[in-house]
């Protein structure tokens, strides 16, 4: 069994964000960053379980610069056995997909894990690309995984329910919340990673047809309208009149 | 012209395919072109796509269509597309339109923005469109380039508008493809509004204090004919099904009237639900972060003021 998990770095969840003078590129400045929490919660430690249940290899694998490889080892101590890194400064979901494929195509990996999305550009894109470019199916939002030989059975999240889906190994998936619990790296896990193999590998070029030119601050809000307890049909007034949501 | 895929799960239409095609009339009339739908699989008056704004509908009746497989849909859309010289694709941002784009993309070597929140502007042959970022917390405007472009439409970023009258369906064709996803089966709450499309959503979290005292929550949900919802700590005690939490690890919404009941409001909720439109927020602790997030609060038991407040709704709904 060979799995590829592909993990984004982000700004942490508790991030103060902002960007520079003329809004055109994120300000990285006093901004913690971590694993993506669906690459790392859901696909990464489910990947390692089945890995533990089957046998074979986890690979890990981020698109970015050398200052990713803090969150790289963090990978290799929560389990994965080996990482790649392709170096470069990762722009938009296009050029990130381009570079997963190019790497993956000679690999033959059994399956290739992401998160639902990212927590920055929240777009859930790069999955579905990479799954296209290598002409494989893909599942999307995978709540459970259980591998038979080489058929897989997974619930995906759909609106108001979950569809059952069978598909044979090759095949992409992004993970949502029920794949796995959280795993917290303990010190051996931390001390092998270290000397666990991480390569580099030159980027392929790539021009996104779709760029971010322009960040904004959503609007402050007014502050809180505050209602005494006892005046219930003031709120419901409020929301009608003033809010106009009811 | 715009080609709008037009969701139909289970047959049926949903409002999220009404929004797609409101939006893509919108864009098409922008452009000085016209607004076409695309309807996948066994789906029954899909010609009311007319009143939306579709000036034609194009339907693949092909039951293959009926269970979903993004790389036969992919394949489908992008044919269409090109055979009919479509500039900008819409889908809606959707466990399937997510699952569509990104293949699209690829296929047709079209720029995608995925989420997007408000309509496009042309810039020369550019299109610019917004969407939010960062869970919330920014808003970032992107630019597509490419010759065909796709847009996924966001929930509740625009509301369906009645602008014509229904249309002739043209049954079409594309080369059959064989799909390798095998759909077992598909599980659904009957009768109640999805939480990514809920307008109005009632939430409860910790200050509950049991799952035996949620009568009131849905009692209030009821009333408002909303959909519930709960914090993290509330689904990992088994107060409350994992379905129903909101936040940034479990399902993110964006409802015209978000109500939160004895939940603080820990940085990853706000992630999930940021996005609303309004949020009032009642909670005991006058310090709860929830109220900094909140349009209007209450301090108070939330014992005492939820049923307070069912019955002012009870008594506004009676009086409308």
């Amino acid at each position: 069994m060979k799995l590829l998990v592909c993990i984004a770095q982000t700004p942490d969840t508790t991030s103060k964000i902002s960007f520079n003078a003329d809004g055109t590129e994120f300000n990285p400045a006093g901004v913690q960053f971590i694993m993506n929490p669906y690459d790392e919660w859901y696909a990464l430690v489910r990947a390692c379980e089945l890995r533990e249940e089957l046998g074979g290899t986890v690979v890990a694998l981020n698109v970015g610069p050398a200052s990713n490889e803090t969150t790289i080892r963090k990978a290799l101590a929560i389990g994965a056995d080996e990482a790649v890194r392709i170096n470069c400064d990762p722009k938009g979901a296009g050029f990130v997909a381009k570079q997963i494929a190019a790497y993956a195509q000679s690999e033959n990996f059994d399956i290739i894990f992401f998160g639902k999305e990212t927590i920055d550009h929240n777009g859930s894109e790069v999955g579905a690309m990479v799954a296209e470019h290598l002409d494989l199916p893909y599942v999307s939002y995978a709540s459970k995984i259980d591998l038979k030989g080489s058929t897989a059975t997974l619930e995906r999240d759909i609106e108001g329910g979950v569809e059952v889906v069978e598909v044979d190994l090759p095949f992409v998936l992004s993970a949502a919340k029920g794949m796995a619990e959280q795993r917290i790296p303990n010190m051996r896990g931390i001390m092998t990673a270290r000397t666990k193999p991480l390569k580099e590998v030159a980027a392929v070029a790539f021009e996104d047809a779709s760029k971010a030119v322009q960040f904004t601050l959503p609007p402050a809000k007014a502050g809180v309208k505050l209602v005494q307890p006892d005046q219930m049909d003031e709120l419901v007034r409020l929301l009608h009149e003033e809010a106009k949501v009811i | 012209m715009v080609l709008v895929f037009a969701e139909s799960p289970r047959g049926q239409f949903k409002k999220s395919a009404f929004e797609a095609v409101t939006y893509g009339k919108k864009v098409a009339d922008a452009l000085g072109t016209t607004c076409v739908a695309l309807v996948l699989g066994t789906v029954n008056e899909a010609g009311e796509l007319g009143r939306y704004g579709a000036s034609r509908v194009l339907h693949i009746a092909d039951a293959t269509f009926n269970h979903f497989d993004s790389q036969v849909s992919s394949a489908a859309i992008a044919e269409v597309a090109r055979q009919n010289g479509a500039t900008v694709i819409i889908l809606s941002h959707s466990s399937t339109g997510k699952s569509i784009a990104g293949r699209l993309s690829v296929r047709l070597d079209a720029g995608l923005v995925s989420g997007a929140n408000s309509l496009p502007t042309a810039k020369g042959d550019a299109l610019r469109v917004k969407k939010s970022v960062f869970s919330g917390k920014a808003i970032a405007e992107y630019e597509i380039t490419s010759s065909s472009k796709i847009i996924s439409l966001m929930g509740n970023a625009v509301k369906p508008e009645v602008v014509g009258s229904p249309v002739s369906v043209e049954m079409v064709t594309v080369p059959a493809i064989n799909g390798r996803i095998r759909v077992k089966s598909v599980k659904t709450q009957e009768g109640i509004v999805p939480l990514p499309e809920a307008e109005v959503v009632v939430s409860a979290g910790r200050g509950m204090k049991g799952p035996e005292n949620w009568g009131m929550v849905e009692d209030l949900a009821t009333t408002l004919g909303a959909t519930t919802a709960c914090s993290r700590p509330v689904a990992d005690a088994h107060w409350r099904p994992h379905h129903e939490h909101v936040g940034q690890t479990g399902i993110a919404i964006r409802p015209n009237l978000y109500i939160a009941i004895g939940i603080s409001g820990a940085i990853q909720h706000l992630a999930g639900v940021n996005n609303s439109k309004v949020i009032v927020v009642i909670n005991k602790d006058p310090e709860a972060p929830f109220f900094k997030a909140a349009d209007y609060g209450v301090v108070g038991d939330l014992f005492d003021v939820v049923p307070q407040l069912n019955e002012a709704f009870k008594k506004f709904k009676a009086g409308h």
